[in-house]
């Protein structure tokens, strides 16, 4: 009866590391869930002004994005530190807000097109004739639901 | 016979794999949850068109001007942006029906019966120099305004604020208490 193995080295079981790939999925379907593909690169630097009474954009993906503001520091020097507007990906006039839009309205499917949103991603030093301007040119081509982006003050 | 047991597979390097995606997946995405103030803009007119925004009678109007050196003007006197708020709730309400302040109107709103609906409008007019910070604290402040009389409104006829109402409650709290922000058209006041 060898019931007391008495030779036997007593060896701690090696920890099952199986179960760390489930827990690094689950973090990485949070992230998935949780945030939005960076789909442009900025090139003009944003910090938007604040404001208490944001409200949250409903629709992500009936949204376009006009960017305003100077453009960031290495292409300062190609391009001045004056505020521009980017579209996309690269720095456009006011006159190609049109095109853009209507490429963003072709994009959509003809039931949400009513429901497109501009929001409007300005700096907080940049001053309002350009954005004005932009303005008048989303009313010439009826995008007429805009939003100023802000962020909510620090809770103090 | 022993039966042949199949090793089990190293499943150690999964977890390396999927530390790799979610790796790219941090590198690519944005966390930030956009917000913002939302707005509608008036059509264009059509210019053969007649202009009939001029019948907007005297009273039912507070223009809310923004100089180039962010300096706010409410109706006829320069005022601080934190003040603007009672201003506008004062012109909104009308609570001594002054002949001065917009005139209302009854209208019926479905679902909710009679209700004394104030006329006026505000219309805000800033000028190419102003900064967009200071263009966005006052939009910021109307905004505020007609949120607190929604709620006050709420209060007074459902016992609760604004945002815990129900869809069709929301509805007609927005009625009775209209955001008419004109955000008229660009002038260039500079040159005066």
């Amino acid at each position: 009866m060898s019931m007391f193995k008495q030779g036997e080295k007593k060896t701690v079981p090696a920890m099952s590391t199986g179960s760390t790939s489930d827990i690094v999925f689950m973090f990485l379907f949070f992230f998935m869930v949780c945030s939005q593909l960076r789909s442009t690169e900025n090139k003009v630097q944003v910090n938007p002004p604040e404001a208490t009474e944001v409200v949250k954009l409903e629709r992500k993906d009936l949204t376009s994005y006009i960017n305003i503001g100077p453009p960031v520091k290495h292409l300062q020097s190609q391009y001045g530190t004056d505020a521009r507007i980017q579209l996309n990906d690269s720095f456009k006039s006011v006159d190609e807000i049109r095109d853009f839009i209507a490429a963003e309205r072709d994009a959509m499917s003809e039931a949400d097109r009513q429901f497109m949103t501009v929001a409007i991603k300005a700096d907080q030093n940049v001053r309002m004739g350009i954005i004005t301007d932009v303005k008048q040119e989303l009313r010439r081509c009826s995008a007429l639901k805009i939003m100023y982006t802000a962020r909510k003050p620090a809770a103090d | 016979m022993a039966s042949k047991k199949t090793p089990e597979i190293n499943s150690s390097s999964t977890a390396d794999i999927a530390f790799l995606l979610l790796c790219y997946f941090l590198m690519t995405s944005t966390m930030g949850e956009d917000s913002g103030l939302q707005r509608r803009l008036p059509p264009m007119p059509n210019e053969n068109q007649e202009v009939q925004d001029q019948k907007i009678n005297r009273r039912n109007i507070i223009v809310v001007k923004i100089n180039s050196q962010d300096r706010l003007l409410a109706g006829s006197d320069a005022i601080d942006v934190s003040l603007l708020k009672d201003r506008i709730k004062d012109f909104l309400t009308n609570p001594t029906n002054d002949p001065n302040l917009p005139e209302k109107e009854v209208k019926d709103i479905e679902g909710f019966g009679a209700y004394p609906v104030s006329k006026g409008v505000i219309s805000l007019q800033n000028d190419r120099g102003t900064s967009y910070q200071a263009y966005i604290a006052v939009q910021n402040e109307l905004v505020r305004a007609i949120n607190e009389l929604r709620d006050d409104f709420c209060k007074r006829y459902y016992g609760k604020v604004y945002t815990q109402l129900t869809e069709d409650q929301q509805k007609i709290a927005r009625e009775a208490i209209p955001q008419n922000i004109s955000e008229a058209e660009p002038k260039d006041v500079s040159k005066r």
